[in-house]
C-alpha cells in the first residue's frame, strides 16, 4: 500500500517536474526504442551470464531494459543473445563461495559458459575489484563523460588500488539521521529539522544531546552498533595498511562514545533487524533517532504498520553528524566476458539512461545514482514524504552524500567490520575490558585473513 | 530383601501418585514441544512490520496475505518444485541409507570373516570425523566429477552411513537372533532372499526410526545443496527459505518466509507420521517373536 | 563329524556373503569421503588457503599448523565449552528419555494417549534449527515474553540479556539442542525397548518385581547395546554440536567465545578456504573424539562385564 502511494506521488511529481525527457511510463517489457546493443550480440556470445544473490537488479533489468524479453522467470533473451541470471542466497556466504569458485574457472571455461556480469556489495567490493577478474568500465568503452552524473562515493567503491574504475550502481544510499518527531518536540520544544540538526551537528554535541534526550525516557539511538557506518565511513585510513590491521581513531571514537552511552544508558547493545532494536519503530519502544538511508524508512521501518512512528507520519529527517551510506549493490563486468558490447550496453543504461533513471525512481522508490535527478525532485516543493510528516528529504541524502571519501576501502572490510563490532559489543556490554575486546577482534581478523598481522 | 518388599509395597500404594507424576511431565513435555508450532502458526499470521515488533501470542490478520503473497511468490520461486526436489532427495537418501545401512551392518552382524573386525573399527573410526572439514573436499570432487546440479552427490553418499550402520548393528545386536538366520538356512532360503524377507522386516521398528532421522536431516540441509544446485528448478526447500530471507529490503517480507517455513514443515510432519505408525508396529512384532 | 565339517563347509560359502554386503558401502564411501577425508589429512601439513581470490599455498610446512594451534592453546578452550555444553543438555536429555521410555513401557502405569505422547516428543526436531533460532530470538529478547513474566512475577526488575551472560547463552544453547534432540533419543531407546520380549516383563511381575525392579534389572541391561550407542553417538554429535551455538550466536561464540565450540572454530577457518588450519583442526578433533568415545565404549563394556 505504502509503496504505491509513495509511488504514485512520485509519478506524478516526475510528471510536473523538471525532469523533462519523457514522463510516460513504460508499457511492462519496456520496448521503447533506442536499441544500439541489439545486433551487436550477433558477433558476440549467445549466452549472458549474470551472476546474483537477489532479484532486485534482475527486476529492473527485466522491466526497463530495452529490447529484453522474459523467457521465466531466470532467463530471457536480448535479441539472439538469451540470458542467464544465476541466483545464490547470501545466506551462510554462499553467494560469495560460488561466485568465487566460477570465477577461478572462468579462465578454462566454455565461452557460452563464462560470467558475463555479476553483483557486488560495498563491504566485499574490493575483494573482486582489486583483482584481474573484473574489467576496468573504461575497457568497456565507458567513458568518464558517460558517468559523470554519478555520485563520487559510488565510483570510490568499486575503484581498485590503483584508481581504475571496474564497476558502476544504479543507486545511491546516502543516509540521513531519522528522529521521532514527538521526542524531538518534547525536548527541544520544537520538531524542525533545523532545530534538531543544531542538537546533533557533531558527535560532541550528539552525545551531549544524548542526557537531554534520556532525561524525557528516550534512548538517543536504539543500539551502539546504529552509529557505527557513520563513524566507519568517515575514516582517514583502510584498516588494513602493509598487511598490518589498523584501528582508525574515528573508529575509536565509535568505540569510546558508544561505550560512555551504552554505560549511562542511553544506548542499547542489540543486533541490528532484532526486535529490541526495532522496538522504536513504534511509540513505545521510546528512541530518539535511527541512522538510514531511504530504502530503510521506506521499506523497513514499519512504516505500513497501524500505531508506528512512521504510519504517522511522525520521523523527521536532518543530516546528522556526518555523512554516510549504507547499501546498495554495484555491477561489475567479468573479465574474459563473449558479450563485451551487451555487458557495456547494459550497464550504460541501467546506471546512465535518464529515462531508465526516472522509471526506476518511480516503479522501486530508488534513490538512484543520478546526481540532476535526484537534485531536481529535491528542488520540487510537490515531492514529500508521508512517512517524514510531509518533510522532502532528498537535499538532505545529496548533501550527505556529497562529502563522502570512501578513498580508504580496503579488501577486507567485510570481515574487519563484522568482527569488530561483534568485539566491541562484549566490551560495551562488560563481559570484557577494552584489550581483551581488541584482541579478540584482531584474532578473529586473522582466522578470516590469515595473511595480515596486528 | 526386606527392604525391597517395603519398597515394593510403596510403590504399589503410589501407582496412582506415580501415574499422575507421570502425566503431569507428559502434559508439560508437550505443551513444550507443541508450543514452537504454535509460535510458528502465529507468526505466519502476522505481517512484516508487525513481526518488526517482536513477540506475541496473538495471531495477526495477515495469515491471507502472506499464502498469497507466497503463492505469488511462486512465480519467481518454483515453490512446488522446491517441495518436490526436497520430497524425492531426502526420500531417496532415507531408503538408500537405511536399506544399505542395514545391509552393512548384517554383513557384520551375522558373517564370519577375516576383515570383519577391521571393518567394524574401521566404521565406527570414521564416524568421529567431523563432516565439516570433509565438506570442503567433498564439493571440490563433485565438482571434478562434473555432478554439480545433480541430485546424486546429495542421495548416493548416503548410502554409506556410519552412524546409521552402527544403530543397525547394535539394534541386532539386542533383536535379531542368530538363530533365526540359521533356521531360513535350513529352510533353503538363500542368503540375498532371507536378508530380503527375513531381516528387512525384523528391522522395521529400526529402520523406521533412522528413516525419519535421515529424511528429516535431508530434507532441512542447506549449506551442500546450496553450493551444488545452481540451477533454480533444481532447488530445495531450504535454499528457497534462504533466497527468501536474502531479498532486497524493499521486497523483504518476513510474514512470507514464515508461510514457507510452515509450508515446508508439512511434509515433513506427513512422512513422520507414516512412519512412526512402523515404529508403533514393531511391537506387535515383538511380542510375537516371544 | 559329519554334522560338523558340513556346516563348517557351509559357514565357509556363507562368509563371501559377508564381503558381498559391504560392497555398496565400502564403494561408496571410498569415493565420496574417504577421497575428501585424506585430502583433509594430507593438506594439514600444508600452508593452504585463499586470500580474496587468491591462493596461497600449498606450500609443505610441516606440523606448523599444528604448533600455531597448540600454542595459542584457544582449541581446550573451546574444547572445554563443547564438553560444558553438551553435559549440560545431555543429562537432562538422557535421563528424561529414560523416563519417557521406563513409563511408556511399563505395562503397570497403562499410561493413556500413548501415541500422541511418543508422537509429539520428536515433533521439536522437525523444525529447521535456524527456524527455531527465530522463535528463541523473540522469546528471549530484552522486550521478549520471558524477560516480560520475570519482571511481572517480580524476579527481576529490568530485562535481563539472556544472549549477552557466560552461562545463561550455555544454557540457552544447551537447552535448545536438548528440546530438538530428546525426543530423537527417546526414540532410539524406545525402538530398543520394542525389540525386548514382553515376557520377560510379565514374568518379573509374577514374582513380584517392582517397576524400578524391573527396569533396572531387566530394560537396561537389555537396553545397554542401544544405550552405548545413544552414549557414543551423543558425544560424537556434542564434540560436532555446531549449527545451534552458531546460529544463537550469530558465528561469534560470544560473549567472548564462551559458547564457541569446536566445530564454529573450525568453521571460521572455512571463510577463508584455510585447508590447512582447517585440516589440522579436524585431526586434532578426531583424535579428542576417538580417545573420548574408545573411553565410553570401554567404560560401557566393562560394566556388562560385571
Amino acid at each position: 500500500m505504502k509503496k504505491k502511494v509513495l509511488s504514485v506521488l512520485m509519478a506524478v511529481t516526475m510528471l510536473a517536474g523538471t525532469l523533462v525527457a519523457c514522463g510516460s511510463q513504460p508499457a511492462a517489457g519496456g520496448n521503447q526504442g533506442g536499441n544500439e546493443n541489439v545486433g551487436a550480440g550477433t558477433e558476440e556470445g549467445k549466452v549472458l551470464n549474470i551472476y546474483c544473490w537477489n532479484n532486485e537488479f534482475r527486476e529492473r533489468v527485466v522491466n526497463l531494459y530495452p529490447g529484453y524479453t522474459k523467457t521465466d522467470e531466470t532467463h530471457g533473451t536480448i535479441g539472439d543473445v538469451s540470458v542467464v541470471w544465476h541466483e545464490t542466497p547470501n545466506e551462510g556466504n554462499a553467494y560469495q563461495n560460488n561466485l568465487d569458485e566460477t570465477l577461478l574457472k572462468q579462465d578454462s571455461a566454455a565461452a557460452d559458459d563464462k560470467i558475463d556480469m555479476f553483483l557486488i556489495e560495498a563491504d566485499y567490493a574490493l575483494k573482486y575489484v582489486d583483482t584481474g577478474y573484473t574489467m576496468a568500465v573504461k575497457d568497456l568503452g565507458i567513458t568518464d563523460a558517460d558517468i559523470a552524473n554519478q555520485y563520487k562515493y559510488t565510483q570510490d567503491v568499486v575503484t581498485d588500488s590503483n584508481g581504475v574504475l571496474k564497476g558502476l550502481s544504479w543507486q545511491g544510499c546516502p543516509g540521513v539521521l531519522f528522529y521521532n518527531r514527538e521526542a524531538a518536540k518534547e525536548v527541544f520544544g520544537s520538531d524542525d529539522p533545523a532545530t534538531v540538526q543544531e542538537n546533533v551537528k557533531d558527535w560532541a554535541t550528539f552525545n551531549a544531546t544524548a542526557q537531554a534526550v534520556s532525561d524525557k525516557g528516550y534512548k538517543i539511538v536504539s543500539s551502539a552498533v546504529d552509529t557505527y557506518r557513520t563513524y566507519s565511513n568517515n575514516v582517514t585510513k583502510p584498516w588494513v595498511v602493509d598487511g598490518k590491521i589498523t584501528i582508525d581513531d574515528n573508529i575509536m571514537n565509535w568505540v569510546n562514545d558508544s561505550k560512555a552511552l551504552v554505560d549511562a544508558g542511553y544506548t542499547g547493545t542489540h543486533d541490528l533487524w532484532s526486535s529490541d532494536w526495532s522496538a522504536g519503530f513504534f511509540p513505545e519502544g521510546k528512541v530518539f533517532c535511527y541512522f538510514g538511508p531511504a530504502w530503510f524508512v521506506n521499506f523497513s521501518m514499519s512504516a505500513d504498520q497501524e500505531g508506528s512512528v512512521g504510519y504517522n507520519g511522525g520521523w523527521g529527517a536532518t543530516e546528522g553528524p556526518q555523512g554516510f551510506f549504507w547499501g546498495g549493490t554495484w555491477i561489475c563486468a567479468a573479465t574474459g566476458t563473449d558479450n563485451p558490447s551487451l555487458v557495456k550496453d547494459i550497464m550504460l543504461q541501467m546506471t546512465t539512461n535518464q529515462q531508465i533513471m526516472t522509471d526506476i525512481v518511480t516503479k522501486y522508490d530508488d534513490f538512484v545514482n543520478n546526481k540532476p535527478a535526484m537534485e531536481a525532485m529535491a528542488a520540487d516543493t510537490g515531492y514529500s514524504s508521508k512517512i517524514l510528516g510531509g518533510q522532502n528529504p532528498l537535499a538532505m541524502y545529496c548533501a550527505g552524500v556529497d562529502g563522502l571519501d570512501l578513498s580508504n576501502l580496503s579488501k577486507y572490510d567485510q570481515g574487519c567490520n563484522e568482527e569488530f563490532q561483534k568485539a566491541m559489543k562484549n566490551y560495551f556490554e562488560g563481559n570484557a575490558t577494552l584489550d581483551e575486546a581488541l584482541d579478540l577482534f584482531y584474532k578473529a581478523v586473522v582466522e578470516k585473513y590469515p595473511e595480515l598481522t596486528y | 530383601m526386606k527392604e525391597e518388599r517395603s519398597n515394593g509395597t510403596k510403590k504399589g500404594l503410589n501407582i496412582h501418585a506415580r501415574r499422575g507424576l507421570a502425566y503431569i511431565v507428559l502434559a508439560v513435555i508437550s505443551v513444550l514441544c507443541l508450543f514452537w508450532f504454535f509460535l510458528l502458526f502465529i507468526n505466519t499470521t502476522r505481517s512484516h512490520s508487525e513481526l518488526n515488533r517482536g513477540f506475541s501470542v496473538v495471531p495477526g490478520k495477515y495469515l491471507l496475505t502472506n499464502i498469497q503473497n507466497l503463492i505469488r511468490m511462486g512465480e519467481r520461486l518454483p515453490i512446488l518444485t522446491g517441495l518436490w526436489n526436497s520430497f524425492i532427495v531426502a526420500g531417496l537418501s532415507a531408503v538408500l541409507s537405511t536399506y544399505f545401512s542395514v545391509m552393512t551392518a548384517y554383513a557384520i552382524h551375522a558373517y564370519e570373516f577375516k576383515l570383519k573386525k577391521f571393518m567394524f573399527t574401521f566404521i565406527l573410526m570414521i564416524m568421529m570425523i567431523p563432516t565439516q572439514v570433509t565438506a570442503l573436499g567433498f564439493l571440490q570432487l563433485v565438482s571434478r566429477m562434473r555432478l554439480e546440479d545433480s541430485f546424486i552427490p546429495l542421495i548416493v553418499p548416503t548410502i554409506a552411513a556410519p552412524v546409521t550402520f552402527f544403530y543397525m548393528k547394535q539394534y541386532m545386536e539386542s533383536s535379531l537372533p542368530l538363530s533365526l538366520i540359521e533356521a531360513a538356512r535350513i529352510d533353503g532360503s538363500g542368503e540375498f532372499r532371507t536378508f530380503n524377507s527375513i531381516v528387512m522386516p525384523l528391522m522395521k521398528p529400526a529402520i523406521a526410526v533412522q528413516a525419519i532421522f535421515t529424511f528429516v536431516s535431508s530434507w532441512n540441509n542447506y549449506f551442500t545443496p546450496a553450493l551444488i544446485l545452481h540451477e533454480p528448478k533444481k532447488r530445495t526447500v531450504p535454499i528457497l527459505i534462504a533466497q527468501l530471507r536474502s531479498m532486497d529490503w524493499s521486497s523483504l517480507d518476513t510474514g512470507v518466509v514464515y508461510a514457507m517455513i510452515g509450508l515446508s514443515i508439512f511434509p515433513v510432519i506427513i512422512v513422520y507420521l507414516v512412519l512412526s505408525k512402523h515404529i508403533v508396529q514393531g511391537v506387535a512384532m515383538g511380542s510375537v517373536k516371544g | 563329524m559329519t554334522m560338523k565339517s558340513a556346516r563348517r563347509g557351509k559357514v565357509v560359502s556363507y562368509n563371501k556373503w559377508g564381503y558381498i554386503f559391504l560392497i555398496p558401502f565400502v564403494v561408496v564411501y571410498l569415493v565420496f569421503s574417504f577421497i575428501p577425508l585424506v585430502s583433509t589429512v594430507y593438506n594439514s601439513f600444508f600452508e593452504n588457503y585463499r586470500s580474496g581470490l587468491t591462493q596461497i599455498g600449498p606450500t609443505f610446512i610441516g606440523l606448523e599448523n599444528f604448533k600455531t594451534i597448540f600454542t595459542s592453546g584457544e582449541v581446550w578452550i573451546y574444547a572445554k565449552n563443547t564438553l560444558i555444553m553438551w553435559i549440560l543438555g545431555f543429562i537432562p536429555q538422557i535421563i528424561l528419555s529414560l523416563l519417557l521410555g521406563a513409563w511408556f513401557s511399563d505395562p503397570s502405569l497403562r499410561l493413556k494417549c500413548q501415541g500422541f505422547f511418543k508422537t509429539v516428543i520428536y515433533l521439536p526436531n522437525l523444525i529447521m534449527a535456524s527456524a527455531f533460532a527465530m522463535l528463541f530470538f523473540a522469546l528471549f529478547s530484552d522486550g521478549g515474553p520471558i524477560n516480560s513474566l520475570l519482571i511481572q512475577i517480580g524476579i527481576l526488575d529490568t530485562p535481563f540479556k539472556f544472549l549477552s551472560n557466560i552461562w545463561s547463552t550455555r544454557f540457552l544453547v544447551a537447552g535448545m539442542n536438548c528440546l530438538m534432540w530428546f525426543g530423537n533419543t527417546t526414540i532410539l531407546l524406545m525402538a530398543g525397548m520394542m525389540g525386548i520380549d514382553t515376557s520377560l516383563f510379565e514374568a518379573a511381575r509374577v514374582d513380584g518385581a517392582t517397576s524400578t525392579q524391573v527396569f533396572y534389572r531387566i530394560t537396561l541391561p537389555l537396553l545397554r547395546p542401544i544405550l552405548v550407542y545413544v552414549m557414543i553417538t551423543s558425544l560424537i554429535g556434542g564434540l560436532q554440536m555446531f549449527d545451534v551455538p552458531q546460529i544463537l550466536t550469530k558465528g561469534s561464540g560470544d560473549p567472548m567465545r564462551s559458547t564457541m565450540t569446536l566445530i564454529m572454530y573450525l568453521n571460521r577457518h572455512l571463510f577463508s578456504k584455510n585447508y590447512g588450519m582447517g585440516g589440522a583442526l579436524s585431526v586434532i578433533l578426531f583424535i579428542i573424539t576417538g580417545i573420548l568415545s574408545l573411553a565410553v565404549y570401554k567404560f560401557t563394556n566393562r560394566k556388562e562385564n560385571n
